[in-house]
């Protein structure tokens, strides 16, 4: 497998679909790379789960082309595509065996009883689970199921698994153990793996590259820390971890650097996405919690705590600065350290290339 | 407190009194040898009943009948309601409805309405295409049953079908199945426990019924319509009989299900390992619902080889010796009185004598007049009177 690996890439090209009058996915166009963990990240109701069962045949693009291995999809079904999906709720047949339902896509092949029961017990040892062949599927946990789940749809030997959500009905220990089990399991069987999600926790520790989506339209792709530091519109900036978004009047720019004047005072920051802003244009600040420091000289303005909640290792001040409250968070500093009281006035500042201008768009609505 | 479960007990038992208690009144007739159902003059304790039961030959020949008509029924009218709960299940939502009020329709109709226009309807098609063997009861009947029955089927399946998660199908779909594989490996297993329910329910709604039936059997008769014209005839305790019989197998058959239902919580429920009951290996394989149907049929075979194997002739002849010797009495007492209203008579009107005579004498070798004080019910004098007659008619008279 090593030395002729074939094309497992995912081409959409120019892919739109449509419900009537409701566009659930707008112009995507990307390509994803053989052996990549790409993810979709996005609200629900954004298009992702659509997108994903466009790349499993289960719908087909109003306009475009979905191309898998340079191949055209365009009507092919989705039990003769090189995909396998795992469904959100895994969608595990409840009245087989385990090692049935893993050997299930054999069984529609013609494979013999024999090899079948070989095959399965093959991938249940490769998920650590060896000897469970005979168990019913209600007998197994959730981890359990959910690794039963990967190991069936891994027998057809897939060039690309989908997986729609498959760890949010797991508990939150199970959920991070699972993180890094799929993760170990995709760079074992080098398969492209194409996972949906609209945590942003997951998709940014597993994935190679992620694709933030909102309202049918992908926002922005790369690399996960870019999407965290380098968000391109507001959404991707408010969606992707916290924020505090200052709303302001562009003084003017000097090559990647802008001011903005806010009720608050003027800051200087990094521009997002290269773009150009002339004086006068509207536009939005964000500056993570973490990136407002106490006491820091740069971009310094004065604020009032106002509260703050204890979460072991950070704590979440919340601070008000004229109308406008804002998020920091604070390491714990432990017995040593001292926190800021409540209504005390302290001066906070962030580093111009810490923040980010960007134009004013949707923003992540909060729930 | 003490007197609201005295008022509950109290209430249950009038409850379960009036639900059961014409059951249980109804199979004790068949044990009574009393030639009219009763229980209140307890006559010999015979299993003839039964025998009778089975020695009728309409009855026998209906019961065939509806066998036949059932498996028809059952073997086309299953396909066709599981064919209609999936259509249902893949229209969208107000098409569904529609197809819903039109496919249930038939279950609203009175029976009676479907058993003509079937005939009308059939008559005319067979009629018209030359195709006039097709016009029998057979298969009338089983067309015209399963109009309506095989939306009880139907109705079974939408339940079903209501549970069923469609990703299972998109999974096996996903993993390679052909539409007719996801079909077959997938959604029939999960419909099994309704495809038998609905076979089960499809042939009793075709076995017990008559308004339909009564129309499209033509001259053929099923065991309901054989039954309710024995019925209408008068009845007797093999009828009875049959009751004892259907209650038994109901109860065969309700005690194996929840033996199996349980069992099958139990473990489940991993409460199996924990009840005594399922723990000691005996007992466990004694609650087995396979075992708990051996019992019973062993039981139930073993009580019927000795029931007919039970004769209540002695009995039978000691109580006929009884009522013929009640009857000699009474005749006597007859004769006694008419002896001395005669004389009465004769000494106030001779002339009448004669009349009165010739009266009696007719009446004598049938229903003597005088009985009717005997037995207190309207309908028994004829009961008593076909038993004394058939009796009666080989004895010399005086």
């Amino acid at each position: 497998m090593p030395d002729q690996t074939p094309d497992r890439s995912v081409l959409l090209d120019h892919v739109s679909i449509r419900f009537g009058n409701f566009t659930a996915v707008d112009n995507a166009n990307l390509k994803i790379n053989s052996g990549e963990f790409f993810s979709f990240l996005g609200p629900s109701g954004c298009g992702k789960t659509t997108m994903l069962r466009c790349i499993s045949g289960f719908s087909e693009p109003t306009e475009g082309k979905v191309l898998i291995g340079g191949k055209d999809m365009a009507g092919v079904g989705p039990n003769k595509r090189p995909t396998a999906l795992i469904f959100q709720h895994l969608a595990l047949f409840p009245l087989m065996s385990v090692a049935e339902n893993i050997a299930f896509p054999l069984e529609v092949r013609g494979v013999s009883k024999k090899e079948r029961r070989k095959k399965a017990d093959e991938l249940l040892d490769m998920i650590a689970l060896p000897g469970i062949g005979d168990k019913k599927v209600s007998e197994l946990s959730g981890g359990q199921k959910q690794r039963v789940a990967i190991a069936r749809a891994l027998a057809v030997e897939p060039d690309i698994l989908l997986l729609d959500e498959p760890l949010s009905a797991l508990d939150l220990k199970l959920r991070q153990h699972m993180r890094t089990e799929l993760r170990a399991i995709q760079k074992q069987v080098g398969v492209t793996f194409i996972y949906i999600t609209h945590d942003q926790g997951e998709a940014l520790t597993m994935s190679d590259r992620v694709a933030v989506m909102s309202r049918g339209v992908i926002e922005q792709v790369g690399e996960p820390d870019r999407i965290y530091n380098r968000p391109r519109s507001a959404f991707v900036a408010s969606f992707v971890g916290e924020n505090n978004a200052l709303q302001g009047v562009i003084k003017g720019q000097s090559g990647d650097l802008a001011a903005l004047e806010t009720p608050m005072g003027t800051f200087e920051a990094r521009v997002g996405g290269g773009r150009k802003y002339k004086a006068g244009d509207e536009a939005l600040l964000f500056v993570r919690p973490e990136q407002l420091i106490p006491g820091a000289s740069e971009n310094a303005f004065p604020a009032t705590l106002t509260r703050q909640e204890f979460e072991g290792a950070t704590n979440h001040v919340f601070a008000k600065a004229g109308d406008t409250e804002l998020r920091i968070s604070m390491v714990n500093a432990g017995l040593a350290g001292s926190l800021p009281g409540q209504g005390e006035s302290l001066s906070l500042g962030f580093q111009p290339m810490n923040a980010t201008i960007l134009p004013v768009g949707h923003m992540a609505s909060e729930s | 407190m003490n007197r609201h479960t005295l008022f509950g007990g109290a209430y249950a038992l009038a409850f379960f009194s009036f639900l059961f208690g014409p059951l249980v009144i109804m199979a004790t007739t068949a044990f009574n040898s009393s030639r009219f159902p009763r229980v209140a003059p307890w006559e010999c304790f015979t299993t003839g009943w039964f025998g009778e039961l089975f020695g009728n030959a309409r009855l026998m020949e209906g019961l065939m009948n509806s066998v036949i008509i059932g498996v028809g029924v059952v073997a086309l009218a299953v396909p066709i309601g599981l064919a209609g709960a999936l259509a249902l299940s893949e229209l969208p939502a107000k098409l569904r409805s529609m197809l819903y009020t039109v496919l249930i329709l038939p279950i609203l109709i009175p029976g009676v309405v479907l058993g003509i226009s079937t005939i009308v309807l059939w008559g005319q098609i067979t009629r018209g295409t030359g195709a006039g063997f097709l016009y029998n009861g057979y298969f009338l009947t089983i067309v015209g049953q399963i109009t309506f029955v095989s939306a009880y089927a139907m109705l079974v399946f939408i339940a079903r079908l209501q549970r069923f998660d469609a990703t299972q199908t998109e999974a096996a779909l996903d993993l390679g199945a052909t539409p007719g594989q996801a079909f077959r490996k997938i959604l029939l297993p999960f419909m099994a426990p309704a495809i038998g329910s609905a076979a089960f329910i499809t042939l009793l709604a075709s076995f017990e019924n008559y308004n339909t039936t009564v129309f499209t059997v033509l001259s053929e008769s099923t065991f309901t319509t054989a039954l309710a014209s024995k019925v209408r005839h008068g009845t007797d305790p093999s009828l009875s009989a049959l009751a004892v019989i259907i209650i038994t197998l109901t109860l065969v058959g309700a005690l194996t299900n929840e033996a199996y239902q349980r069992r099958k919580e139990a473990e489940s429920g991993g409460r199996a390992s924990r009840s005594p009951l399922y723990a000691n290996p005996v007992t466990r394989a004694l609650t087995h619902p396979g075992i708990v149907f051996a019992i019973l049929v062993t039981v139930i075979g073993g009580i019927s080889y000795a029931g007919s194997q039970y004769d209540s002739s002695v009995c039978e002849a000691a109580v006929l010796q009884e009522k013929l010797d009640r009857q000699e009495e009474l005749r006597a007492e007859q004769r006694a009185r008419i002896e001395a209203q005669e004389a009465e008579q004769q000494s106030t009107l001779p002339k009448s004598n004669s009349a009165f005579g010739g009266a009696f004498g007719g009446l004598g070798g049938g229903t003597p007049a005088p009985e009717a004080p005997a037995a207190p019910k309207p309908e028994s004098p004829s009961a008593f009177g076909g038993a004394f007659g058939g009796i009666t008619a080989p004895k010399p008279e005086e």
